[in-house]
């Protein structure tokens, strides 16, 4: 058993907005003299530890856990799963 | 005739609310800690606003994994009244008891002000006392209450008449201006399909004494007797709505 390092990444479906990316993008962004940045959006960032056999089971444990405690709101959300590597 | 107010860390609006049913309309209502409510022996419940678990993750997702909601899924089950009021209603909706998702206000602000609602039906444990149509006067506070939900979903809560309450301008209009969140089609509150169980974003019990605010109304009383005057008479639910298609 290793422990794998997890990132979860929930962002916003394209059709349902994020006023703050807008916000960032055309007020922050884009006044700030980055005209070619054309789109940015939020999101929220999880960092989880697990205990597995593998990364794929890993992966399975976090996405599975995701979808049960409803991590993401499937209505309005999408979620990522990344394996960053193991702790040593 | 009993109704309990369920109280979880970081509710705010649970004694209000407990004031209005035994103060205001004159009926028995427990104040209860979450680890502790058993709906068995409760006509309905409130889930009354604040901020449930500091609003970490997303409002209302951890509550809606507390032991409370289990039995909250039971008296819904048992067709008794259920009102989610601005985090409960978040609550609701992560608790799948009601559809849809409650997003960052659109001006990412937390928004606190007295806004116009529409009532867009009188069939729900909730609003049978108040015709459709009528403007109601309320107050909302919050920061995540822009309603959203996908087009397939907003289809079904206009084929069921789950469509509670809109935001509209003092003349009953649904305007940009009116819609303090940026809720998809000025929507401030839906029920389920069997109508026993509504969520709104603004507070009908800040707004249930003439007396305690400056705009001399207390139409948010209504909510709360039409939720009396449901379990007074018996009304059975799931009661089926006239707009249903197949």
């Amino acid at each position: 058993m290793a422990n794998y390092i997890i990132e979860v990444v929930i962002e916003n479906k394209p059709a349902a907005r994020d006023p703050e990316g807008e916000t960032i993008g055309r007020d922050l962004i884009n006044k700030g003299g980055y005209e070619m940045i054309t789109g940015v959006r939020t999101g929220k960032y999880l960092r989880m530890k697990v205990k597995a056999k593998s990364e794929k089971d890993a992966k399975d444990i976090v996405f599975k856990m995701c979808n049960d405690l409803r991590i993401y709101n499937p209505v309005v959300h999408t979620v990522t799963i990344h394996v960053k590597g193991v702790e040593k | 005739m009993k109704v309990a107010v369920i109280q979880f860390p970081g509710s705010n609006c649970d004694l209000d609310t407990v004031h209005v049913l035994r103060r205001v309309l004159g009926i028995k209502a427990d104040l209860i800690w979450h680890k502790f409510f058993d709906g068995s022996s409760y006509d309905a419940v409130i889930l009354p606003g604040g901020f449930s678990y500091g609003d970490h993750l997303r409002s209302g997702v951890i509550a809606a994994h507390s032991p409370a909601m289990k039995n909250v899924k039971k008296m819904v089950d048992d067709g008794k009244p259920v009102l989610g009021i601005c985090n409960g209603f978040q609550i609701l909706v992560e608790s799948e008891l009601l559809p849809g998702a409650l997003m960052q206000n659109d001006c990412l602000t937390f928004v606190c002000k007295w806004v116009a609602l529409r009532a867009e039906t009188n069939r729900t444990a909730f609003t049978s006392l108040i015709p459709r149509g009528e403007i109601l006067h309320m107050p909302v506070a919050h920061h995540e209450g822009r309603y959203m939900i996908d087009e397939e979903g907003y289809r079904e809560l206009c084929r069921n008449d789950q469509i509670v309450f809109r935001y509209v301008s003092e003349k009953g209009e649904l305007t940009k201006e009116s819609n303090p969140n940026g809720s998809m089609d000025n929507i401030a509150g839906i029920c389920n399909k069997e109508g026993n169980v509504v969520g709104l974003m603004p507070h009908p019990e800040r707004a249930s004494e003439k007396t305690v605010n400056l705009y001399g109304t207390n139409d948010g009383l209504l909510v709360f007797e039409s939720m009396f005057e449901c379990i007074k008479t018996g009304r059975k639910m799931p009661c089926r709505s006239l707009a249903v298609c197949k």
